[in-house]
């Protein structure tokens, strides 16, 4: 019986199974059609219709979008300096993180790729990893009290002199780069670690000292890596309004201007011409960092 | 490479003491947890029990662990099967467009969680007319959760080339035997790093979730929210961050004892 | 506190916008004013509910967080399973984040009660979305305090829309040690903040520009300001050149009540706006913490719960009408909030036998003071209809200007 209804079955797939092997067009829509049509149709779909959104209009009254065709909320948002100042203050401090970022990573992952004995490096790994579960808004408080006056930099400090900065650029600077350190350390880890040995070796034997390695082997290889990291630690730090709002003093990003108009105003086409300046940063920084290669390499 | 005595010495001390800095949050969260100071005063005012004996018995606690369970568990597993798709239509194949839809794989996690937020949010809303719910935040977390697998399988791929299948496929087998019997099972550990991953991260995302879930649904970071900011609440959430952390040995150990790869996969 | 509806802000917003609301007008419209909003149209006719009759065995609940708890929060914090059980109603409550979320989830039919703020009712009845209540049926209602019941924001023509909830001021907070003398005037934050530098705080929220404005209209008369959420454009720039010139002292925004407490406990803020329940819980803690109702009076929020016009299940949610400004439950949720509640009969059953003095529940000359909040329109509050007022999407914009 079960034969019976499992031959036919079993022929299909079986011509099937030979068009998809002699015809890799037939594979490939097959493979790629449901990622294509999520992502390029619901989640590029949706990102094209913030763009339209941004050029309609809403009625403060009702409150509702109305679909009038206007160019004003672009304008405001380039024109009005305030725009501009908050995204150069986004922008820099989100470059300043990934630099921090990147030069406390380098070392870590180094020493974990390089010098670590295998011993040590699922547990090294681990403690890179640990902190990622300790949910995002505790860690920010966290920061928070530390902050504080009278909390644990000004206590810490006491002795030698040094005061909490208090809440504002520089706390918001510590916390992201705190916040995403790991996203930096893992790709630069797995980057070097598939550098193979016998390279860097080779670079020894023919008589180049630890720095010069360092300086002609090993950071041009390891570079694809660090901007990859660097693709997460830079668009976290351009998106996040939270962490700022807990230790950012009255520094506000473009994250908290956006959030203001939809959250509070309701007003969704101002909030997406606003929104649209992450976007256009982040492609710029994508064509960027491809020429560097480092998409092969996230 | 040779290195110095003196630069490996140096080399350990700065892991050790940036990792221990990377702590330092931690330990005043474990600390604040049993801070009888409701503010989170430093010095510590007293010693106090009273946050977790609430946070074991707080009902909503566990019910929003579960939501977040089981939209983790959603967008991982739609993540899988569309990464996967993704890597393997990239890896084996040379198309036009090729280098777009692995940039398209990128961008939900590359541009701003905000714009996510706000595009997923208005496509669902103004666009589409459907009310937020549990489904729309899954569909939300498993766009940008497609990254992690993607790359995990990806680099997998590259890293086995296509010698075992064509074995599998000269010894008669067809395609579909091939990938379940021989490409599936070498992949499983890289489908588990990146699934890993993509829990990990649907789990503590907070921002798109804000602009994609509908207010029935109560993920752990939003009860964290909510709660941080209700009078006489806030310290239970450094409860709950310790017992995260400490919970997650047990996902992170079971990476990589069975991924092998000490990194526990990929970003 | 409320939340807005993404909660965040970056925290959490809070409340306030919540409080968004409250429709525009002063509680003390006795001094003859015309009731803004309620004279400006005619409701439809909706019938009011005539008898009560069995319930239906459940309600749909939509209300502000905190309003509504079942436990789901803090286990000790439930007051809708004890309605359930008494009432056989089985209570699904959804929360809400702004007035706006809350108009638009009415209008789907989907809920049979509200928690509305001033502006959201106003809106609610011209919509037709609400029905008249009729208190008569709400045994409770006789107990609400006399300066809540026909307000401008919860009737219409002299006809109650719902049942008034609970109210709270915006206070001015300020540290003992280093604030000397007490302040008794918002010019502490404005023109005297210089004396405080980097130490003054504010609420972190466009309707913010209402604390500004509401200083303005005592200082300045010649601006011409009657209403803090009427402003037209000129009255709009003096307030954001008050606010900016204050940001030059300012160490934060606040927007939950949290980070309110740390900064005033760890004296990065030494004087700022607040609320009660703020000043309650940095007490608590130790925090040598005073707060005041200065002479200009404030801002603050007062809100109404209504039905829906499209209710199915009416009775249900009669009964929870009157369940909720029931003294005990009345008094659970004031103190739980931190508000002063309608009923005063709530007052002998809260917890803290001096709440309702802590936040002068039956204080009418109190409550006079106090601005409710309310979202500004172009059709300004206060009546004048030879100029358009600024509306809350300029105030966004003013306030995004103000933070630079």
């Amino acid at each position: 019986m079960t034969g019976n209804v499992a031959l036919p079955r079993d022929g299909l797939r079986r011509r099937l199974s030979a068009r998809l092997t002699r015809s890799p067009r037939s594979r490939l829509a097959l493979l790629l059609t449901a990622p294509l049509l999520w992502l390029g149709l619901a989640y590029l779909g949706a990102l094209a219709a913030l763009l339209v959104t941004a050029l309609w209009t809403t009625n403060t009254f009702t409150g509702e979008i109305e679909r009038v065709w206007t160019l004003d909320n672009l304008r405001i948002v380039v024109t009005d300096s305030v725009y501009r100042s908050v995204t150069l203050r986004t922008v820099g401090v989100a470059a300043l993180v990934t630099v921090i970022d990147a030069v406390l990573a380098a070392p870590v992952a180094f020493f974990m790729a390089k010098v670590a004995s295998p011993r040590w490096q699922p547990l090294l790994v681990a403690a890179i990893l640990l902190p990622l579960w300790a949910s995002y808004l505790v860690k920010a408080y966290a920061w928070r009290s530390m902050f504080g006056g009278g909390g644990l930099i000004d206590w810490a400090g006491a002795p030698f002199g040094i005061g909490s900065p208090g809440y504002g650029l520089t706390a918001t600077v510590c916390t992201l780069a705190y916040l995403w350190f790991p996203y930096m350390v893992l790709p630069i880890f797995a980057g070097l670690e598939r550098l193979p040995d016998s390279l860097l070796e080779a670079s020894g034997d023919l008589g180049a000292r630890p720095g010069r390695t360092l300086r002609t082997v090993v950071l041009p290889l390891a570079f694809p890596a660090v901007v990859a990291g660097s693709i997460f630690t830079f668009s976290l730090s351009l998106g996040d309004y939270v962490a700022v709002e807990i230790v950012g003093g009255t520094s506000q990003f473009l994250g908290n201007l956006v959030y203001d108009n939809i959250g509070a105003a309701n007003n969704q086409p101002l909030a997406a011409a606003v929104g649209l300046v992450p976007v256009v940063v982040m492609i710029v920084y994508l064509f960027l960092a491809r020429r560097a290669g480092a998409l092969e390499n996230l | 490479m040779y290195l110095t005595r003196t630069t490996r010495i140096a080399l350990r001390i700065a892991t050790a003491v940036i990792l221990a800095l990377g702590f330092v949050p931690l330990i005043v969260v474990v600390v604040n947890s049993f801070n009888s100071d409701r503010a989170f005063g430093w010095p510590p005012a007293g010693f106090t029990l009273e946050w977790w004996y609430r946070a074991a018995h707080n009902a909503g606690l566990l019910a929003a662990l579960r939501t977040s369970v089981v939209v983790a568990l959603l967008s991982t597993a739609v993540a899988l099967i569309l990464g996967t798709l993704a890597a393997m239509s990239l890896q084996r194949h040379r198309f036009f467009g090729r280098e777009a839809v692995s940039l398209l794989v990128i961008l939900p996690i590359a541009l701003p969680g905000i714009v996510t937020g706000i595009a997923l949010n208005n496509a669902f809303r103004t666009i589409l007319g459907v009310p937020l719910s549990l489904l729309t935040l899954v569909v939300a977390h498993a766009t940008f959760c497609v990254v992690v697998v993607f790359n995990n399988v990806i680099a997998r791929l590259r890293r086995l080339g296509g010698d075992l299948e064509e074995a599998s496929m000269d010894l008669g087998a067809d395609g579909f035997t091939t990938f379940w019997r021989v490409t599936l099972p070498l992949m499983r550990t890289a489908l588990l790093a990146g699934g890993l991953l993509a829990f990990a991260l649907s789990f503590d995302e907070i921002i798109v979730t804000r602009f994609t879930a509908s207010q029935a649904t109560t993920t752990l970071p939003i009860w964290i929210m909510d709660n941080l900011f209700r009078p006489n609440q806030a310290p239970i959430v450094n409860v709950v961050a310790t017992a995260l952390v400490i919970l997650s040995i047990i996902p992170i150990a079971i990476a990589q004892r069975l991924s092998g790869d000490p990194s526990g996969g990929r970003v | 506190m409320r939340h807005e509806r993404f909660l965040i802000r970056g925290t959490a917003l809070i409340a306030v916008t919540l409080l968004a609301a409250a429709c525009g007008t002063s509680s003390g419209d006795s001094d003859g004013a015309p009731a803004p909003g309620a004279s400006g149209f005619t409701p439809p006719k909706i019938p009011q509910l005539q008898q009560l009759g069995a319930g239906e065995g459940a309600v749909s609940i939509l209300a502000w967080p905190g309003y509504a708890e079942n436990g789901g929060n803090d286990p000790q914090v439930d007051w809708v399973t004890p309605f359930e059980k008494q009432t056989g109603c089985k209570a699904t409550v959804k929360t809400f984040g702004t007035s706006d979320e809350a108009v638009t989830l009415m209008k789907t039919g989907d809920y049979d009660v509200v928690s509305a703020s001033g502006d959201a009712s106003l809106r609610l009845i011209a919509g037709g979305d609400v029905a008249p209540v009729n208190t008569a049926l709400v045994p409770n209602y006789p107990d609400v305090i006399d300066f809540l019941k026909d307000k401008a924001w919860n009737s219409v023509g002299g006809q109650m829309y719902g049942v008034p909830h609970g109210w709270g001021a915006n206070l001015l907070m300020y540290r003992t040690d280093k604030v000397n003398p007490a302040p008794t005037s918002w010019s502490a934050v404005f023109t005297d903040a210089g004396k405080y530098p980097g130490k003054v705080t504010a609420y972190d929220s466009p309707i913010y520009i209402a604390d500004a404005a509401l200083f303005l209209m005592n200082t300045k008369p010649e601006l011409g300001i009657k209403n803090p959420y009427a402003l037209d454009t000129k009255q709009l720039a003096a307030a954001v050149e008050l606010l900016k010139a204050q940001k030059a002292n300012v160490s934060e925004y606040w927007s939950d009540y949290l980070k309110e407490v740390q900064s005033f406990k760890s004296g990065n803020s030494v004087i700022g706006t607040t609320w009660q329940v703020i000043v309650n819980t940095a007490v608590a803690e130790k925090a040598p913490v005073k707060a005041v109702l200065p002479d200009e009076g404030s801002t603050g929020w007062s809100d109404t719960w209504m039905v829906a016009a499209a209710s199915k299940h009416p009775n249900c949610a009669y009964q929870w009408l009157n369940w909720i400004i029931s003294p005990t439950a009345n008094a659970q949720v004031a103190e739980y909030f931190g508000e002063a509640p309608a009923n005063k009969k709530a007052c002998d059953l809260t917890t803290d036998k001096s709440h309702c003095d802590t936040y002068h529940a039956d204080d009418a000359a109190y409550a006079e003071k106090v601005w409710y909040w309310s979202t500004p329109i172009p059709q300004c509050l206060d009546g004048r209809t030879d100029v358009q007022c600024t509306d809350y999407a300029a105030w966004t914009r003013a306030w995004t200007e103000i933070k630079g």
